[in-house]
């Protein structure tokens, strides 16, 4: 009976010791996560409430919402910026999608000769040092007059957003059951009927999660706007670009707070409409 | 509805993926109102025909006729045919009722119309009261169900099955059967029916055509094909996979079968084969017994190796001089006991054995 009760107690202390280690490292692992997110996240919040803050001082020393009054002024600059990049984020949506929506079906769908080296291509932007790329694009865009007209900046946001857009549009479209656009057919629907009642439709969450990330891309996108679109097209980050190296500390942490808002809608977006087998099939 | 001339007629149909061949001139008419069963082993061809006739693949050469007119360029959404897929190839952002009612759609029937016509195929296939379901969340048995629904809403004259029942249960599959059968014969559609299952083709279909290595091998009514298969592998495939190597030799109208160990039978009424040649015999057309086999019977002495139960006859291993072979029988047997194969000549299947690197002939 004792020793029974013992060869019992024997594993189960030193399980006890061994989980207590490990809730101990992860809570370790957790709290230095924590912080590193948290941390400057936290440091932002400081910043868009303190009306003075200066150097001995750990905290602020005067709170207030000053500041935030200033940004939400309707006839302030933070305003027209949002408004700005809200119409650009929402025209580089249309027009990347106008161009993903084929490329992607053409990509995903028909079995076309270099369909890896054509995926391959989209991303190739990504690849070089953007400003090198955008100080040419600004040089040939000058050439035309585009530069400083929200069409130029769109144009660049566009090609920007393809890279993902494309990529995403071709998993969706492949991740669809050919027999269900077969099935389709066989019942008297043309392929461009079909295509409007069957494939689009499946592809549908894909192609938001694709439009989610156009549209966000859009608003974060600093460089390609700054030789493009400066100075009379001003957006978001170049606001709070300004806002920063103007030492205006306040406006440059509201501005990313504000910045911060779309990108965690867009994380609940692609846990909602991204599921595991569009997301396996990105790059194939 | 019944029609005048053939359903479907297809002439010399070839059809291939890059340089392989996968339907090697196909020639095939169907009566109205059939039910035709293409039967094979996994890639003789038997769904890529099936296909064809849909118009999802094109052919390489040949024609395909529908109620006699050549479709063979037309695409699939013109062809009059509706399709039962293995997978149902049901919409899954449409309901049950919008699945079945997307054909009518698209003919324009008014709203109402479809509502009522869905009603009626929904009772047909007893779904009623699911229309308003989504597909996501029913179970195989009742998907398929809402993919005959939606295959027979459009009125088709012909109906292709690809293997519709593959994915199902047993049991389910059982009921499926019946009832896809009954339904072709109230309503009078043409079907044709793509399956490797055996049994499946002989319940459904009064026609089954054998295809292998895209060439039709044998074509007829199915227990006369099943009881004359006129090749080795048609043999094989519809279950008469015991063989035995024997030599032939006619003596009058009786044939002399001469096998390894001085085995000897003589059987009248059989094919003109002669020389050597393989015998084919099913598992549960033969008896096992304790004596000698009388006339007109095949007797081949064996002992008893391995046994089990499958459920109704019991199955065994029988090791005799001239092979293995598996045979049913009703009573239970030890294993080691000495036993005799007696195979009826009816149930042995003749055919001129091959010469080694020379094809098949096929015997009358």
């Amino acid at each position: 009976m004792t020793t029974g009760a013992n060869a019992i107690a024997g594993p189960r202390v030193r399980s006890l010791a061994a989980s207590t280690a490990g809730a101990a490292l992860r809570g370790l692992a957790l709290g230095v996560f924590a912080f590193a997110i948290l941390g400057p996240l936290a440091n932002l919040v400081l910043w868009s409430v303190a009306e003075r803050w200066y150097t001995p001082f750990k905290l602020p020393v005067v709170y207030g919402f000053r500041y935030w009054e200033a940004v939400f002024r309707p006839t302030g600059d933070a305003m027209a910026s949002l408004g700005t990049s809200i119409e650009i984020a929402l025209l580089t949506v249309v027009f990347a999608f106008a161009l993903s929506i084929p490329a992607g079906y053409a990509l995903g769908r028909l079995r076309l000769p270099g369909r890896v080296l054509l995926l391959i291509l989209f991303m190739l932007p990504q690849a070089f040092p953007s400003v090198a790329i955008y100080m040419n694009v600004a040089r040939i865009f000058y050439t035309f007059g585009w530069t400083g007209t929200v069409a130029g900046v769109v144009a660049v946001h566009t090609v920007h957003g393809l890279v993902y857009s494309v990529w995403i549009a071709a998993a969706a479209f492949a991740a669809i059951d050919r027999d269900l656009e077969l099935a389709a057919r066989n019942l008297g629907a043309s392929a461009w009927r079909t295509f409007l009642t069957v494939t689009l439709p499946l592809a549908t969450p894909g192609l938001m999660a694709s439009a989610v990330f156009i549209f966000l891309e859009s608003l974060d996108e600093f460089t390609g706007t700054f030789f493009v679109g400066v100075p009379q097209v001003s957006t978001l980050p170049l606001l709070l670009y300004n806002a920063s190296m103007g030492g205006n500390y306040q406006i440059a942490s509201i501005t990313a707070l504000i910045l911060l808002v779309p990108s965690i809608l867009f994380m609940l977006v692609i846990e909602r409409f991204l599921n595991p087998q569009v997301l396996s099939r990105i790059g194939r | 509805m019944p029609q005048q001339g053939t359903a479907v007629a297809i002439e010399g149909l070839e059809v291939g993926y890059g340089r392989t061949p996968v339907l090697d001139g196909i020639d095939l008419a169907i009566e109205p109102g059939s039910f035709v069963a293409l039967l094979g082993a996994s890639g003789c061809g038997k769904t890529t025909l099936l296909r064809s006739i849909a118009g999802f693949i094109e052919p390489r050469a040949g024609r395909i006729l529908i109620g006699g007119r050549d479709v063979t360029g037309t695409g699939p959404e013109r062809r009059g045919t509706a399709m039962m897929f293995q997978s149902y190839a049901l919409w899954p952002h449409m309901s049950v009722a919008r699945n079945i009612g997307y054909g009518l759609k698209l003919r324009g029937w008014p709203r109402a119309d479809i509502a009522r016509r869905v009603d009626e195929i929904l009772a047909l296939v007893e779904m009623s009261g699911f229309g308003g379901r989504s597909v996501t969340t029913l179970s195989g048995g009742q998907r398929q169900r809402v993919a005959l629904g939606r295959a027979l809403a459009v009125h088709p004259p012909v109906l292709l099955l690809d293997e519709p029942l593959s994915n199902l249960d047993a049991k389910i599959r059982l009921t499926m059967r019946h009832e896809i059968r009954a339904l072709q014969r109230r309503i009078g559609f043409t079907a044709i029916h793509v399956t490797h299952d055996q049994e499946e083709a002989m319940v459904m279909a009064d026609r089954l055509v054998i295809l292998e290595a895209g060439r039709i091998v044998q074509d007829g009514r199915p227990e006369d094909v099943y009881r004359r298969p006129n090749s080795p592998t048609v043999a094989s495939f519809l279950g008469a996979d015991n063989v035995i190597e024997a030599e032939a030799r006619r003596d009058g109208t009786d044939l002399v079968l001469i096998l390894a160990g001085g085995i000897r039978a003589r059987i009248a009424g059989t094919p003109s084969v002669e020389g050597p040649c393989l015998l084919h015999f099913r598992a549960n057309a033969v008896t096992l017994a304790a004596r000698e086999g009388r006339g007109d019977c095949l007797a081949i002495p064996g002992r008893i190796e391995q046994s089990s139960y499958p459920g109704g006859r019991y199955r065994y291993q029988v090791g005799t001089p001239v092979g293995r072979f598996f045979v049913d029988d009703a009573y239970r047997l030890d294993d080691g006991a000495t036993v005799t194969i007696a195979i009826p000549a009816p149930s042995l299947h003749v055919f001129a054995r091959p010469l080694p690197g020379v094809p098949a002939t096929r015997a009358a």
